[in-house]
């Protein structure tokens, strides 16, 4: 069958049958199990109203912890198995991580994994921060927020083609076509560079990818959290001599702070899980290798599901603060 | 706040300025591909693509026409060639200076004779027309090169598009993964919508116990990275038959967007009006009527900007792709790893990578500009309280 005939179908029978179940379920609890009617009519009405919320629930419930729940406890027995001839396991205990944490490229995914989480997530936050005060009271700052907030819809690897045109590096003699070797040329360098194979250097070249798709993000809900600051302490501020600058850090920042941290944990998860720009532009060559690539080495090359599973395990206990964070957080609220 | 600031003309200049160069910075690399994809291999590997926007002094290298094939015969031991060396199409740019070899490039004038030696000549005019000639020896064999200065106009071709979209020869084309990308990509957008709306009415409107505790779970999923997912997930697909293939990667798919739908829907449906369910509830509304005929369509913007949020995921994805799609048989293919596969085999290519590369990405940055306003609302809904 032609695959989108076949997505057309899965279409119709994945809506059908979410929508045939809510129904039918419904209809069975409300006609058939506990009938609203005869001498017991109340006491069933209440029994069905406490089922219902189940019901509605139960496919988000199965899928949630088949496909995000399951996942993590399976993920973390693996990691303390080998895989032995014939489909066996073996109990190794933490032979995996030891033997990761003995390995040289290992060392260089965690070290480059937290240069990553420094730099990235500060300056996309920052250049967000800029752009979102720049623009707020441009006349023509909407269509500058929607440019700078333009690259949120291009998939990774797209922006990896983007930037590995914009750091393409041509024989010294012949025309460049990189545009950053061009202006590196025209600004006195001496002969074009290969930008991705400097080591060091090379990782912030991959950070720029990120850092270019992640600033939007951060100057859409920064700047909604800026126009949100009561004018009143603004006013305050300008009628008693504060310069703009003294507003900007003394005055909105400290309002914002919040939302500030909010866009910062958000960033600072998409770094962790960063993987597609790296398997595009460098595959982990010239020491640029991080944590989920690693991890997709160990996985489906290496073929080594117990150190991949450890390395994955470390990118869980690394989202760990964040996610008890959030939770602490989202529970204050509802109280 | 503008009149009690009282802006000084000098800090508004800044102020725009700063922002245009903001802008250009970001428009930039995307602009590079953009304008890359529709020139030709030559043109790309020629000159930087911001000069092509520009009409811009070129030397073209050109060759006469064949002599074997087309010298006319004058009598005496004579022969010439006649043609345009632009060829049938009529040339946009303005010639500016020629020359017959590589040392002596703009030797000549347009409309010049130059004298090759031992009799030979030839003679080209500004419109292109030439005249080669000379003896039997000298008009054969390889024709004569012409190196034209000429200044050309922006140049730009459909051809990359035609190639790597229609070409049916082209085994690296894009439209089959273009047609596997929309595969995955609708059936898991419209699927976890479904699901988490109900999830999401349940946790917002209905009283239960562990309700509390659900929603916190909801919270503490948004961050799992779906890393962890993939050997677990594999192994249990391949044990109960489904093993790699589309449905593989619609049920991941819609496992991993459902705690960012539950959340955003809940969120929202939260701060729906109580009145207006607690009077259906009054009239004898079934929580399924609730749902269905008030909640729905008030939930719409939500809804829109959850599907925004999950096609791009999908639009965009690899590493789900790759794990849980593509076989060894390579039938599966989506565009985002045609291209990851293209930067291997095709790297210097740049014509077919740009080409390639915006074709992914067009559709995602159409919805994009068509449905900004809701992506905001939702990026606001899921971050900001």
């Amino acid at each position: 069958m032609h695959p989108a005939l076949q997505g057309l179908l899965t279409i119709v029978i994945g809506v059908g049958g979410c929508v045939g179940y809510f129904y039918s379920a419904n209809l069975f609890l409300d006609k058939v199990l506990f009938k609203a009617e005869g001498p017991n009519a109340g006491r069933n009405i209440n029994r069905a109203n406490m089922i219902r919320p189940w019901l509605f629930l139960l496919p988000a419930i199965i899928a949630l912890g088949l496909y995000l729940a399951y996942p993590v406890v399976a993920t973390l027995r693996l990691s303390f198995l080998e895989r032995l001839p014939g489909n066996e396991f073996g109990f190794v205990g933490f032979d995996n991580y030891s033997k990761m944490f003995a390995e040289p490229k290992f060392i260089e995914a965690m070290k480059n994994n937290v240069l990553w989480l420094i730099i990235v997530p500060a300056a996309a936050t920052g250049f967000g921060l800029l752009a979102a005060q720049l623009t707020d009271r441009l006349s023509w700052g909407n269509i500058a927020k929607s440019i700078v907030f333009m690259p949120m819809a291009i998939s990774f690897v797209g922006a990896a083609v983007i930037f590995k045109l914009v750091y393409e590096a041509r024989p010294e003699d012949v025309a460049q076509i990189g545009i950053l070797n061009h202006l590196y040329l025209v600004f006195g360098g001496a002969e074009p560079q290969q930008w991705l194979q400097i080591p060091f250097w090379n990782n912030l070249f991959l950070m720029v990818v990120l850092i270019w798709i992640q600033t939007g993000f951060a100057m859409v809900i920064l700047s909604a959290a800026l126009r949100g600051i009561p004018e009143e302490t603004v006013e305050a501020a300008i009628i008693d001599g504060a310069n703009p600058f003294q507003i900007f850090f003394k005055i909105k920042i400290p309002q914002i702070m919040s939302t500030i941290v909010v866009v910062w944990t958000t960033i600072t998860i998409a770094t962790l899980k960063v993987f597609d720009i790296v398997f595009a532009m460098t595959n982990g060559q010239w020491e640029t290798q991080v944590l989920a690539n690693y991890m997709y080495d160990k996985l489906f090359r290496a073929n080594d599901w117990g150190m991949g599973s450890a390395s994955a395990m470390i990118i869980m206990l690394m989202v760990t603060p964040i996610l008890v964070w959030n939770v602490y957080n989202a529970r204050k609220e509802m109280r | 706040m503008d009149a009690i600031a009282g802006r000084k003309p000098i800090v508004v200049w800044a102020l725009n300025i700063s922002v245009v160069l903001l802008v250009l910075l970001w428009l930039f690399p995307t602009l590079g591909l953009f304008v890359s994809s529709f020139r030709t291999g030559d043109q790309i590997t020629a000159s930087g693509w911001w000069s092509s926007l520009f009409a811009s002094e070129q030397t073209l290298q050109i060759r006469a026409a064949d002599p074997d094939d087309n010298r006319v015969d004058l009598g005496n031991g004579r022969y010439m060639v006649e043609g345009n060396i632009f060829g049938e199409d009529a040339f946009g740019g303005e010639m500016t200076a020629w020359g017959t070899s590589s040392r002596n490039l703009g030797a000549n004038a347009p409309g010049d004779t130059a004298d090759l030696g031992d009799g030979e000549t030839f003679t080209l005019n500004a419109d292109g027309t030439y005249v080669w000639e000379g003896d039997d020896d000298q008009i054969s064999g390889r024709a004569q090169r012409v190196f034209v200065d000429a200044t050309t106009p922006p140049d730009f071709t459909l051809q990359n598009y035609n190639f790597v979209l229609f070409d049916e020869n082209n085994s690296e084309g894009m439209a089959k993964a273009f047609f596997n990308t929309l595969t995955v990509v609708i059936p898991a957008t419209i699927i976890p919508i479904l699901i988490a709306a109900f999830a999401a009415y349940a946790l917002a409107w209905m009283d239960f116990p562990g309700r509390a505790i659900l929603i916190a779970i909801v919270v503490g999923l948004l961050v799992v990275p779906l890393q962890l997912a993939l050997i677990p997930l594999l192994s249990l697909h391949n044990a109960i038959g489904i093993g790699k293939g589309y449905l593989g990667v619609w049920l991941a798919h819609t496992g991993f967007g459902l705690p960012l739908a539950i959340y955003l829907l809940r969120n929202y449906m939260v701060g729906l009006p109580r009145d207006i369910i607690e009077n259906a509830k009054v009239d004898g509304a079934t929580d399924f009527q609730i749902f269905t005929k008030i909640i729905l369509p008030l939930s719409f913007p939500a809804l829109a900007s959850f599907a925004i949020f999950q096609f791009l995921w999908t639009w965009n994805d690899l590493l789900v792709a790759l794990v849980f799609l593509i076989d060894a048989s390579g039938q599966t293919t989506v565009m985002t790893k045609q291209i990851v596969e293209l930067l291997g085999t095709r790297g210097g290519d740049w014509e077919i990578l740009a080409t390639s590369a915006f074709v992914s990405i067009a559709v995602p940055l159409a919805v994009f500009f068509a449905m900004q306003k809701y992506l905001v609302r939702g990026l606001l809904a899921g971050s900001v309280k």
